[in-house]
Parts: C-alpha cells; sequence; structure tokens
C-alpha cells in the first residue's frame, strides 16, 4: 500500500497549496483587480494565488513521478501524541475562556494545567502545583511589574 | 566615509552606554544565552515572546534587547552542542561532531574556552563589516526608485526561501503564503477590507506576534512534545580550570578562526544564506582543506572553532541587510524588522539618516553585548546546564502562558489568542507535510511594502512590467533572481540534492537527542562535495 499516491506526503502538501492558491485567486477578484498601471487592491493576492496553484502543481506532480521508497516519512509522525495536541492547542482556548470570564488568575491557571495534561507523565498533583507555580509568578511579573491590563480576578462577562 | 562611520559608532556607544539602554541589551543576552541552550525554546519564539513586552519601551532599548537575544542565543546553542551533543539550534549542529568528541576526551571546557573566543572574533569582524559596509550600501541604496526596492525584495525572498533548509519550491510556496498573509487586512491604497472574513479583529491584518509563535511556538511545541529523552548531563561538569586552552591548542585554531569568519561573512552577503548554512559551509571546508580529513568527528579543534566562528560572524553580517536596506535574510531578522515597524519606525535605506540613535546604538550594543556574553559565559555554563534538568514537562506548559499572554498584550484583546491557534495548527500541518514555515514570516513583513513598492513602479512606468529590466540596477537584481532559481534547477536536474549540506531533520529535534547522546556522534551528514554554496 505503501506505494499508492494517497501515502505519498508531497502529494498532500501540494494539495494544501493548491487549496490555498485556489482560495486566494478565487476571493482575489472580488476585491478590484485594476489594471497593471492602476492595480486595484486585488491584483496582488489573484496572482500571488495562481502562482501558488503552479507551486502546488510543481509538487503533486513531483510526488506522483518520485521514486518510491525515497525520503519517505509519514503525514503523522511514528507515535502521534493526540492527546498532548488537543491539551496544547484547548490551553489557548482554556485562557481564552477563563481569562474573559475570571480574570487573569484562572486565565493563567487554566491554560497552564491544561498544556501541562499532555505531557505522558503527568499526574494531577504535579501539573496543579505546576500551574499554580506558574500563576503566581506570572501575575507577579505581568499585572504588578509590566502593568497589562488585564483584570487579576473579576467574575462574568464585561 | 570611514570618518563618518566612525563618528557614527562614537555617536552610538554614548547611546549605548546610557543606564537603561545597557540594561536592557544586558536582560537581552542574558535571556538569549539562557534560550539558546534550553533545546526547544529558540530564539524564534523567546524574541516573540518578548515582542509585546517591548510596546512600552523606547524603540532603541526594544531593538537592542530583541538583537541581543539573537545572539545571545548563539553563545548557548554552542554549549548545548559540545556539553550535551544535543543539536537542537540548527546552526550548532555542525559543532556537536567534533565537540561533543572533546567533551568525552575531557576536553570539553577547552572547547568551549576557544569556541567563546572564536565566537567573539567573528562577531567582532561581523560587526566591523557593519561598520563600513552598511553606509556604503545606504548611499547606493537611497538612489533606488520602487522597481529597484521591489526587485531587490524579489531577490532577498526567493534567496530567503530557497537557500533555506528543505525544498526550495516549498520554500517558495512558504513566501508566497507568508505575501499573502501580509496582505490581509485594509489594502494600504483603498483601504478595502481583504480576507477578512468579516471580522473586524483582522482590519489591521493578521497580528505578527500570533504568527510568529504559532509558527515558531505551538507547532514547535506540538512537534516536540513528548519526544524528549532524558538529557545526559555526566560529561558537563566544567571547572575553570579545565577551559584553559594549550598552546598548541591556541596555534591550531587561528586558521580555523580566519576561514571561519570569511565564510560566515560571505554567506551573510548572499541574502538568505544565514548562520545555519555558514556553519555547515565552514566545517566541510575545514575538512577539505584538513591534512587529515578522516580525523575529523574524532574531536578535532578545528571542527569546533570554524564552524562557530562563521556562525557568529554571519549572524551579525545578516543585520546588514536588514538594518540597511530594510530587507531581512531570514525570519529572525524579519521578525526583528516586525519590531521596528510596530513601534512605528520605517525601515529601509533611510533608517540610518533618521534614526541614528537606534542603527548606530545597535552597531555599539553588538561590541558591549559580545562581550558581555564573553565575560557571562565563562560562570555561568554551570546554571545553564543546570538549567537543563528542567524537564520538558515543566517547560512547554510555562511557555504556554507566555505565548498567551504575550499575544493578549500585543492588543489587549482575545482575538488574538484565538488566531494563534488557528496559525499553531497551520503551521503543525505545513511542518508535518515538509514545508519549513521561516518564510512564511519573511513573505509577512515584507508583504505589504512589496506591494505598495509593485504599485507604485507600475504607477511610474504605466503599467510596463519590462520596466524592472530596463532599469539596469533593477535589471542586476532580476538577473541575479533568474540565476539562483537556474542554479537550483540545474542541481536538481543534475540529480544532487539540494540540502547535501544539511542534516536530516530529526538530528536537528530534540527528539533525537536519546539516540544520539547514547550513540556515537550522528553519522556525518556532510559529504565531501557539499560546498556548493562555498564553490559558488
Amino acid at each position: 500500500m505503501k506505494h499508492s499516491l494517497l501515502y505519498k506526503r508531497d502529494f498532500y502538501a501540494g494539495g494544501l497549496m493548491m487549496l490555498f492558491g485556489l482560495f486566494a485567486a478565487v476571493n482575489g477578484p472580488r476585491y478590484t483587480l485594476g489594471t497593471l498601471m492602476h492595480m486595484g487592491p486585488g491584483f496582488l493576492p489573484t496572482t500571488l494565488g495562481v502562482i501558488l496553484i503552479l507551486l502546488g502543481i510543481a509538487i503533486a506532480a513531483n510526488a506522483a513521478t518520485a521514486k518510491e521508497g525515497e525520503d519517505e516519512e509519514g503525514i503523522l509522525p511514528e507515535h502521534p501524541q493526540w492527546l498532548a495536541w488537543g491539551c496544547i492547542l484547548a490551553s489557548p482556548l482554556a485562557f481564552i475562556l477563563f481569562g474573559k470570564f475570571g480574570g487573569m488568575i484562572p486565565g493563567t491557571f487554566m491554560c497552564v494545567f491544561v498544556a501541562a495534561l499532555g505531557d505522558r507523565d503527568a499526574t494531577w498533583r504535579g501539573v496543579t502545583i505546576l500551574a499554580a507555580v506558574v500563576t503566581f509568578f506570572g501575575v507577579m511579573l505581568f499585572h504588578y511589574l509590566l502593568k497589562i491590563p488585564m483584570p487579576v480576578l473579576k467574575w462574568g462577562f464585561q | 566615509m570611514i570618518e563618518q562611520a566612525l563618528t557614527g559608532l562614537w555617536y552610538g556607544f554614548s547611546v549605548a552606554f546610557e543606564p537603561q539602554n545597557l540594561m536592557w541589551c544586558f536582560v537581552g543576552v542574558l535571556v538569549g544565552n539562557m534560550v539558546g541552550v534550553l533545546p526547544g525554546m529558540g530564539p524564534l519564539a523567546t524574541i516573540s515572546i518578548l515582542l509585546p513586552l517591548t510596546f512600552g519601551m523606547k524603540p532603541v532599548g526594544a531593538i537592542l534587547m530583541l538583537a541581543g537575544v539573537m545572539y545571545g542565543a548563539q553563545y548557548g546553542g554552542a554549549i548545548c552542542s559540545i556539553l550535551l551533543n544535543l543539536p537542537c539550534h540548527p546552526p550548532h549542529a555542525v559543532t556537536c561532531l567534533d565537540g561533543f568528541p572533546m567533551t568525552k576526551q575531557g576536553r570539553g571546557g577547552v572547547a568551549l574556552a576557544v569556541t567563546v573566543f572564536s565566537s567573539f572574533v567573528g562577531a567582532s569582524w561581523g560587526i566591523t563589516e557593519m561598520i563600513f559596509l552598511s553606509p556604503i550600501l545606504v548611499k547606493v541604496a537611497l538612489e533606488f526608485g520602487p522597481a529597484e526596492i521591489c526587485s531587490l525584495m524579489l531577490l532577498g525572498l526567493l534567496a530567503g526561501s530557497t537557500l533555506a533548509r528543505g525544498s526550495p519550491v516549498k520554500g517558495v510556496c512558504m513566501t508566497v503564503l507568508g505575501l499573502l498573509l501580509g496582505g490581509v487586512g485594509s489594502d494600504l491604497e483603498t483601504g478595502q477590507q481583504r480576507f477578512t472574513f468579516g471580522l473586524a479583529e483582522l482590519d489591521d491584518g493578521v497580528e505578527l506576534i500570533a504568527l510568529a509563535l504559532g509558527l515558531f511556538g505551538i507547532a514547535e511545541f506540538m512537534t516536540s512534545v513528548n519526544q524528549t529523552g532524558s538529557i545526559n548531563t555526566q560529561y558537563a561538569k566544567i571547572r575553570l580550570r579545565d577551559m584553559r586552552p594549550t598552546r598548541e591548542d591556541m596555534r591550531r585554531s587561528v586558521g580555523p578562526m580566519i576561514r571561519g569568519t570569511l565564510v560566515g561573512s560571505l554567506c551573510s552577503l548572499i541574502p538568505g544564506t544565514g548562520p545555519t548554512i555558514a556553519s555547515f559551509v565552514a566545517y566541510a571546508t575545514e575538512k577539505k582543506i584538513s591534512k587529515t580529513p578522516e580525523k575529523f568527528g574524532t574531536g578535532m579543534i578545528e571542527g569546533v572553532v570554524c564552524p562557530e566562528t562563521s556562525t557568529h560572524s554571519s549572524v551579525q553580517g545578516d543585520f546588514i541587510p536588514t538594518m540597511s536596506l530594510g530587507i531581512p535574510g531570514d525570519a529572525v531578522m524579519a521578525l526583528l524588522l516586525g519590531a521596528l515597524i510596530i513601534q512605528g519606525i520605517v525601515p529601509g535605506p533611510q533608517l540610518i539618516n533618521q534614526h541614528p540613535d537606534i542603527f548606530w546604538g545597535l552597531v555599539a550594543s553588538f561590541w558591549i553585548g559580545n562581550i558581555l556574553l564573553v565575560l557571562l559565559n565563562v560562570p555561568l555554563i554551570g546554571i545553564w546546564v543546570k538549567m537543563l534538568a528542567i524537564p520538558y514537562k515543566f517547560l512547554y506548559p510555562s511557555a504556554m502562558f507566555f505565548v498567551c499572554i504575550g499575544v493578549y498584550a500585543a492588543n489587549n484583546d482575545f482575538f488574538q489568542v484565538g488566531e494563534v491557534v488557528v496559525i499553531g495548527i497551520l503551521g503543525y500541518v505545513l511542518l508535518r507535510l515538509g514545508f519549513h514555515p521561516a518564510p512564511i514570516l519573511l513573505g509577512f513583513v515584507l508583504g505589504p511594502r512589496f506591494e505598495e513598492n509593485f504599485r507604485r513602479a507600475m504607477l511610474i512606468s504605466r503599467g510596463d512590467l519590462l520596466t524592472f529590466v530596463e532599469r539596469p540596477i533593477s535589471a542586476v537584481f532580476v538577473g541575479l533572481c533568474v540565476l539562483l532559481i537556474g542554479v537550483q534547477l540545474y542541481v536538481r536536474l543534475k540529480g544532487g540534492k539540494a540540502d547535501v549540506y544539511l542534516p536530516p531533520e530529526k538530528a536537528l529535534h530534540p527528539g533525537a537527542e536519546q539516540e544520539a547522546a547514547t550513540r556515537q556522534p550522528a553519522p556525518a551528514p556532510l559529504s565531501a562535495d557539499a560546498t556548493r554554496g562555498a564553490t559558488r
């Protein structure tokens, strides 16, 4: 199955570029294109989109013709870390949610807490302690020293 | 001309020695030195985290500090490579080959001492180059019209994307993507909203800090999480006494030091070839020149000195096009340029005259910073090595907090924090698909200015694209672009792999460290004919 086109990384790489290019090339003309002399805001994005499509085709075509077993790396790493990835991506979201709702202390705590859960050796106790320590120093540094305008503790949106 | 440069430098020292600026320079190099040692935290992520904190500072202090992080990290990276065999910072990966064997022989201290000294020599040369070359470049560049600026940018973008790591085509893709991302938001001339999806928050464009932290923070954490093994620090105990090189060591280092400096400064003059390429080319050159090339990899001091000198010479030299022309050579420089833009300073050839305090203050701070680093490095090595004992499971969650609060502080808005998540996912997908996201930043920072100048050039020439080849200076740049692409195509068609002299991806990643630490140093990724960059 390995030789199937669907398993080639560059096939997807080219595809993704074509997708981005297509998006730009289709949406670009919605803004004024203008002429070469008086270029509108849509001119460059459209051009870049077309270039990106062409480059994407080149990458994909290269993948289709490339010999087997050459520089083959799967799209997913050997040991996918779904939990850890999820935790890392959820961490800023937790920061947004708790930061908006409760201020800097809950935001920071949850941000670190959620991120730290992703490690394979994470324990509830260790994660809590880490989050508490980072929160303490973080608030000291960013609220008292650098005076970032974000309430330390509050309740509710607004 | 020379007199003018020296007056400028004198003025620069008076700026850099202002207590506040001196302090920021110190903070910068200290933080840089620290993150240089830590695996999984590069100068890029650090600079982007620190960037929002500099908004309240004066531009001079801000740029001094951020630049300090950049070259401070280079000193730290060498420690990592030599003592621990961790090739976690690309420019220093090649130093592992001979640095770690030296450590195993109990000569790690000597390797470090020589490295620090040769780094200083390389950096000094780079700074000297900047002092005398920049005013000349500026004088030429001030004559440039929009067409010349445009083709120069094109050259910078092409070189930055094709000469960096990985496949050139993919690199160009990333640049184009960066240019597109740079176009998001209000159009400069007409004010029309582009690609904002109706979100008012995107009117000002994608936030530079969110982009940088998404691509080099979150995507990087996603790659490294649960991949790092325990770090072997058994060889890392260095006493001051161990650091005294013998006379023989000194004698053997002089030649490589000079050669490394030359390679580094050459690489810094070719846009897009940053310190990583410089160090690999330097190692390959040294191996080729050596009478005993077979001994490389067993702890040859030449194999440590030459790449390290060239790295530093090239790091400082990279500031030349960035500061004098406003064309960054790599992602870090693009970020520094972005920092200037955020401070309301327009980069370009006029910078040196309009803001002499920034330019000459920066140059002077390089000397101060490098001297500080030499002094700091010796007593701090022990502390940095201890910091390596901090497991990644503590490091990355804390870093996530810095990412979040940093992005928030940029605009005091949670929207950008969401942005960073989206960009982080994109960055990780791109990494997995074999793209190197660094050129995105290049395109992103240059994008708006490229578009502006392109439009202006077209307006002046009445829509005639030939203007780019009819104007002689512009034609030279376009010619160089064609040459660049031609050479790449030629190399490719000949069947040679474009990036033979760069180590395989895995060797650069902390994930590989466990393997690498237990085994002998990774088989040399350098082939003898790998001096493509040097011979050209």
